[in-house]
């Protein structure tokens, strides 16, 4: 405990020295880690501009902008952040080199919001040997979680696909007891950890699980892994899938007359994606489908019109992104991300260290971000990687998810914490 | 032919600047060029591949993956060094490539192209398959390579000595190749095939040779790109990589060994310019540069230099070597557009 | 009973999307014998013109048409452009300039439109249909009737017409065809403006399926590979019978061979590229012979 309390009484110290000399050439009382001036942090990210997964470059820009926001507002604590933020192209090696170059000749003073399972897998154990935060890595494999112990410079951030996937077996057993399910998945981790979820919150009653189909992100349609769950007998159909494939899957079961309960997993579940599948296949297609909210939907005009918080993206993104489409939620997953990023920094204060802000990443209480469905709290703890674990179940009305029943927290119940 | 000297000086200088890299560079430097060493030797294998034997693979990604993963799997699963892993991931690649080889003999220029681009495009979805030994999706991490007790620099630098040792080793195995009776063989294959095999050159035997020694320098760089990334996954081996090594071998000089590092060189840092020309979209300055390439500099960066300083000191230009009417590749060489 | 002809029927719709490409294919192995990697993005890249005219107001069907002289336009112009100067060149420098344009419109199109999944309207009904117990949709039906009468129009022009003789000769004999006063460069360029008409018919008859986005087409177009190897490279008729073949094919494989499931796929399509080339090149419909080295 000593040291804590010496450091926060050195950081008091030494916020007030600093504040009292502003201007003067006076470092504060003890020499800051690398990438923090007395004007400026620097922070690293990687996305996919190029390549397979380049939609998701998006959730790049949104943190570009959110942070040009905050620098025109004074920055953090005084100082501007610069956030170097370069193009991965979904590839491993990439993302290595560009890291080892962040960290040594750009100096950053953190990595923050790296983006795929593949690509944080490679570069965690490097950041974590140098101890570099690695935080608030863009994917919800449950490895962020379960290995904290292996890796404490490493914190997830959106919640894990796992306790997703509880939320919609605690539904169904509750809603839909005798129900008979087809599930569709996408062959990979991705896909996997959706399915230990589910039968994780099924329990005993796995057995209700009657054909799981996977597809291959270079399948050219899901119309064959269709035909194979509907002649199942399923009338209960758990898409875990991305967006692409979603729609597809919504729009073929309704070509295919199969009209079973659909329960869709988050990432597919933006707005824009239910009106493309709407579009596509009916109506019909989408109706009462099943999912889950964590953070607000820029698409869904109605529901946040007089929202604060999305009054302020709108802005945001009017200003920064003016072209950009601000319906896109990678935009505002972005922007709320960063907000985590600041509120962190902000409550490190002006002394900062790496060690400190990842303290305080890894025992964070934040309920106030704008962009989180009213109510979530972001919250972790140094065995618990996953600061948002509670989600709710909202049902597709025609033109907007209306939810149903209250926030469920599944942190007790997920395999990811341990 | 013209005098050694020049080539000589080159050979030394590039070997120069290679050893006292570490000492001048920034360490993310000397990191970089592990992976451009990497690349090196898989384009190399690539232009032995289309320079000497005409064949086109669009799939050199495929043996950089087998390559990548045997040696990750014995590192990660039975704990194996890799001066063990990488002999034995060429050892798998050049078998896999002695294969390829064999059904390559059957399919014509395009054709082959054809069979390549699509292997590449589908080599991810094989190392998912497989995910008892590779891991599915999520890979595999590896244990930084440790360097020796006796070395005195730390472990990237020993990665990045020997990355370079052994391709100098490459380089120097696919010169005396090129240049002894296998080069003699190919060549007589390619420029005159009837006359070839009425002296007793056995067509299939040598071109097969070919496509397998190319699967080996394949193997060997998917082995060093494993190790540097310290990270396999089939994120790593998609059909980008196979057209990054095409692009490079292209851009660099199909037709000269000196196209392999330059082209490497291309590669590793063409991502980042691009970027910084058009954040928006790399792929267009990628596309782009390939295009005009081809239409202005077919014979890659090392040929127009070539021609270039020929034309400075007054030298007969050679005509280029991809002009309309030279067969594919027509001269390889390991030192210059030879005109025999 | 009713498992198997839906799962033919899946396949039928899939095929039909590899067969309409792999059309496009042929059309240029037999204009010009070289290979169009950036076939697939070209058309991928057509129909995001067209949904962004849809999207501007235009009537489907009228932007169905303008798309349909853009892409000529821009078929012949990259082939006066790009292609005529590598013409003569080796094998190699043609497949680098595609694979080139390939990159290019990929990038091209995410740095317009954006890399979000969009959705592309159907020209057709969208309420499911149905025949003793087997559901289908008018698209799929669509689709196969389009790429059908696509290539009775195609067969028609080269067979019939002077235009369509012309570019045949230029194919094979281009020597020849010179001195009988066909100007060959311009017969290749049409051959080009051809493909990618065939291509963006292609993309729009696709995307209400597969939805748009950049990377729409590249997985599609090996299957679309396999499909007019299959068939017989030169043959367009053989590309649609491929196609179709080769979509049920996967399909029934996918479904009821558990060793190669819905993982292997692409990979049972790459074995059958290997496997047709080296047992039967010519394929099921074709008369060439493939040159052995």
């Amino acid at each position: 405990m000593k040291p804590f309390i010496s450091r926060t009484v050195t950081g008091i110290f030494a916020a007030a020295f600093a504040l009292a000399v502003t201007g003067s050439t006076i470092a504060p009382a003890r020499a800051a880690d690398p990438g923090v001036t007395d004007t400026e942090i620097v922070l690293g990210g990687t996305h996919p501009y190029s390549g397979p997964a380049s939609a998701y470059g998006n959730i790049g820009k949104g943190i570009a902008a959110y942070f040009s926001y905050v620098n025109d507002k004074g920055g953090v604590n005084g100082r501007k952040i610069k956030y170097i933020d370069k193009d991965d192209g979904y590839s491993p090696p990439q993302a290595v080199q560009l890291v080892h170059q962040m960290v040594e000749q750009d100096k950053v003073f953190a990595i923050f919001d790296t983006l795929g399972t593949a690509v944080n897998t490679a570069i965690r154990p490097y950041l974590n040997q140098q101890g570099i935060p690695h935080m608030f890595v863009a994917t919800g494999a449950t490895t962020w979680g379960k290995d904290a112990k292996q890796f404490p410079w490493t914190i997830g951030w959106q919640p894990d696909y796992q306790s997703e996937a509880i939320i919609y077996a605690r539904d169904i057993l509750t809603n839909h007891p005798k129900a008979k399910i087809g599930v569709l998945y996408q062959n990979d981790d991705y896909g996997e950890d959706y399915n230990v979820g589910l039968k994780r919150g099924l329990a005993k009653h796995e057995n209700m699980i009657v054909k799981m189909a996977s597809y291959e992100t270079t399948d050219p349609s899901v119309g064959s892994q269709i035909a194979t769950l509907k002649a199942s007998g399923a009338d209960t159909f758990m898409i875990f899938a991305t967006p692409k494939f979603a729609i597809q899957a919504m729009v073929l079961a309704a070509q295919q007359s199969w009209h079973p309960v659909i329960y869709l997993n988050n990432v597919s579940a933006a707005v824009p994606f239910m009106n493309a599948a709407s579009k596509a296949g009916g109506p019909g297609a989408v109706a009462g489908v099943i999912s889950t909210i964590y953070l607000k939907d820029p698409a869904n005009h109605a529901r946040y019109a007089g929202d604060a918080g999305m009054k302020l993206y709108n802005e945001i993104m009017a200003k920064y992104l003016p072209s950009a489409d601000k319906d896109d939620g990678n935009y505002l997953y972005g922007v709320a991300i960063a907000y985590t990023m600041c509120d962190v920094l902000k409550r490190a204060g002006k002394d900062l260290t790496r060690k400190k802000v990842m303290d305080i990443a890894a025992n964070l209480t934040e309920k106030d971000n704008p962009w989180a469905y009213p109510g979530v709290v972001i919250h972790s703890s140094p065995d618990f990687r996953f600061p948002i674990t509670q989600m709710i179940a909202a049902k597709w009305l025609t033109t907007d998810w209306s939810p149903m029943g209250v926030l469920v927290d599944t942190r007790t119940m997920t395999t990811a914490a341990k | 032919m013209r005098s050694n000297g020049p080539r000589l000086a080159a050979i030394a200088l590039a070997i120069v600047v290679i050893a006292v890299l570490p000492a001048i560079a920034p360490s993310f430097i000397v990191f970089d060029f592990i992976f451009v060493a990497a690349y090196a030797i898989a384009i190399l294998g690539l232009i032995v591949l289309t320079g000497m034997n005409g064949q086109i693979s669009l799939g050199h990604g495929a043996f950089m993956a087998l390559g990548g993963y045997v040696a990750a799997v014995l590192a990660h699963n039975a704990g194996w060094p890799y001066w063990i892993g990488v002999p034995l991931a060429a050892v798998a690649s050049g078998a896999f490539g002695i294969l390829i080889g064999l059904i390559a003999l059957r399919l014509a220029g395009v054709y082959l192209a054809l069979a390549t681009f699509s292997l590449a495009v589908a080599t991810p979805s094989f190392l998912k398959h497989f995910k008892s030994v590779t891991g599915g999706f999520g890979g595999l991490s590896l244990d930084t390579v440790k360097a020796p007790g006796w070395f005195p620099l730390d472990a990237q630098n020993w990665l990045y000595y020997v990355a370079w040792a052994v391709t100098g080793v490459v380089f120097l195995l696919s010169a005396l190749l090129v240049q002894g009776k296998f080069g003699r063989a190919l060549r007589a294959l390619r420029d005159n095939p009837i006359a070839a095999v009425s002296f007793g050159v056995n067509p299939y035997y040598y071109k097969t040779l070919a496509f397998g020694w190319s699967a080996v320098l394949a193997g060997i760089g998917g082995a060093f790109l494993a190790m540097a990334t310290a990270y396999v996954s089939p994120d790593t081996f998609t059909f980008a990589l196979s057209i990054t090594l095409l692009i490079g071998a292209v851009l660099g000089g199909i037709l000269t060994f000196w196209g392999a590092l330059v082209g490497a060189i291309v590669v590793e840092f063409l991502p980042f310019v691009a970027q910084k020309i058009n954040a928006g979209a790399p792929g267009v300055v990628y596309g782009v540069a390939l295009i005009l390439m081809m239409l202005f500099v077919p014979d890659g960066i090392v040929g127009g230099l070539q021609r270039l300083v020929r034309g400075l000191i007054g030298q007969p230009q050679l005509q280029p070597a991809l002009e309309p009417t030279v067969p594919p590749a027509a001269s390889i060489a390991v030192d210059q557009p030879s005109r025999e | 009973m009713h498992d198997l002809a839906q799962q033919i029927v899946s396949g039928l719709a899939t095929g039909s999307i590899f067969a309409s490409m792999a059309l496009a294919l042929v059309l240029i192995y037999r204009a010009m014998g070289i290979i169009n990697f950036a076939q697939g993005e070209m058309a991928m890249f057509t129909t995001y013109i067209a949904w962004q005219l849809v999207q501007n107001g235009m009537p489907m069907w009228a932007a169905f048409g303008a798309t349909v002289l853009v892409a000529f336009v821009g078929g012949v112009a990259l082939e006066r452009l790009v292609i005529r100067p590598v013409e003569r060149a080796p094998q190699l420098t043609v497949v680098i300039v595609t694979l080139g344009l390939f990159t290019a419109f990929n990038g091209l199109a995410g740095w317009f439109w954006g890399f979000i999944v969009k959705s592309f309207p159907t020209p057709f009904p969208t309420s499911p249909l149905q025949l003793g117990g087997v559901a289908f949709s008018a698209q799929d039906l669509g689709v196969i009737v389009v790429s059908l009468v696509t290539l009775g129009l195609i067969s028609l022009f080269f067979q019939k017409t002077k235009l369509g003789l012309a570019m045949r000769a230029a194919a094979l004999y281009p020597e020849e065809s010179r001195m009988l006063g066909i100007r060959v460069g311009w017969m290749l360029a049409l051959g080009w403006g051809l493909a990618a008409v065939v291509g963006a018919i292609s993309g729009i008859m696709i995307a209400p399926v597969v939805f748009l986005d950049p990377n729409m087409m590249q997985t599609v177009i090996v299957y679309a590979f396999a499909a007019a190897v299959l068939g017989g490279i030169e043959s367009p008729i053989g590309a649609v019978v491929g196609g179709l073949i080769l979509g049920v094919g996967i399909n029934l494989l996918g479904t009821y061979v558990d060793a190669i499931g819905n993982e292997l796929r692409l990979a049972a399509a790459l074995a059958v590229i290997v496997v047709v080339l080296m047992v039967k090149p010519a394929g099921l419909f074709g008369r060439a012979t493939v040159q052995r080295v």
